[in-house]
């Protein structure tokens, strides 16, 4: 119970995050993507910059889990193309939605009852991922 | 405090907050990647029938699932009690940019005039909205995340993959912003 509440709690705080944030604004995305204010460039650029090194030190510190597992960190597969060409196509419909996979579920979590499209939409797209998926070059 | 909280965030509050995010999970021994649980929902919607990469034990993503579910519940949460009188603060170049596109800056986090359902009754709302949810879907999946799993996740462990992915992002969404825009709207 504990266990699952947790993970609640932090997606809970994710979306108050991504709402004060202004990170789910599509103004904001289009601003960003116009380049016309630092605002969403210092957001990611502060995540990055803290992320390297909280994850530096964890490494160098040797965490372990709340669970007393020692914490390992996955290197991403080494391949270009499925990165750009997988990017280019997210970043089309990131523009065009001015949001990413967690704020359309914080938008919808908001009132826009209109974002059950985008998720339609967006499951749609996966589907026909995992169908094409070993024709595509990754 | 809570008035604090009310206010727009600087950003560099908001970037630590999220990196912070991304720490409570690698804590919680998972990692922080909110794209994944598109598979993971079109596995429990039996996609996996189909096609073999849906054929997976969706139960080990169930912490993700309840992620999501904390991050609607923290949309709901903002917008009705956590809520600043304050408009966007939109740079003046945008508000000038949109204008000309017909598109009208009203102060709120989403223009209304496009997140409505007469909008998307309409061929291009349409368009907009269940084809830009297919665009994302299918491109963080080939990409094997969005902005959280390469963004945040990736670039913080260092990962040139990530990094291809991030530059992917922005070309992707810089072609829809300069270039297809102004056909669309």
């Amino acid at each position: 119970m504990i266990k699952s509440v947790k993970y609640i709690l932090a997606g809970t705080l994710f979306g108050i995050i991504m709402s004060k944030s202004e990170a789910i604004s599509w103004y904001r995305i289009q601003e960003m993507f116009r380049f016309q204010s630092f605002h969403m460039f210092g957001i990611m650029g502060t995540a990055v910059i803290t992320g390297v090194i909280a994850v530096w030190l964890m490494k160098k510190l040797k965490s372990r889990d709340v669970e007393g597992n020692p914490i390992s960190f996955t290197d991403k597969e080494k391949s270009w193309r499925r990165y750009l060409f997988g990017g280019t196509i997210f970043g089309l419909g990131w523009a065009l939605t001015g949001a990413c996979p967690g704020p359309v579920f914080v938008l919808l979590g908001q009132g826009y009852l209109v974002m059950i499209v985008v998720i339609i939409g967006s499951l749609l797209g996966t589907f026909v991922y995992g169908l094409l998926r070993h024709r595509l070059p990754h | 405090m809570l008035e604090l909280i009310k206010q727009p965030w600087p950003w560099y509050t908001s970037g630590l907050a999220i990196s912070f995010i991304m720490v409570i999970l690698i804590f919680f021994g998972k990692s922080f990647g909110f794209s994944s649980n598109l598979r993971t929902m079109c596995s429990i919607l039996g996609a996996g029938k189909w096609v073999s990469f849906f054929n997976f034990d969706w139960k080990a993503e169930r912490w993700n699932l309840l992620f999501l579910i904390g991050s609607v519940i923290g949309g709901f949460i903002s917008a009705n009690w956590l809520q600043s009188d304050v408009p966007l603060n939109l740079s003046e170049a945008t508000i000038q940019d949109l204008q000309k596109l017909n598109i009208q800056f009203d102060g709120n986090i989403v223009p209304s005039q496009l997140f409505n359902w007469d909008f998307l009754s309409t061929g291009k709302g349409l368009l907009i909205f269940l084809g830009g949810g297919f665009l994302i879907g299918f491109g963080t999946r080939y990409a094997g995340g969005c902005t959280s799993g390469h963004a945040i996740s990736g670039l913080s462990n260092l990962q040139i993959p990530s990094l291809i992915a991030v530059i992917g992002f922005f070309i992707g969404g810089l072609v829809m912003t300069h270039l297809i825009f102004p056909l669309l709207f």
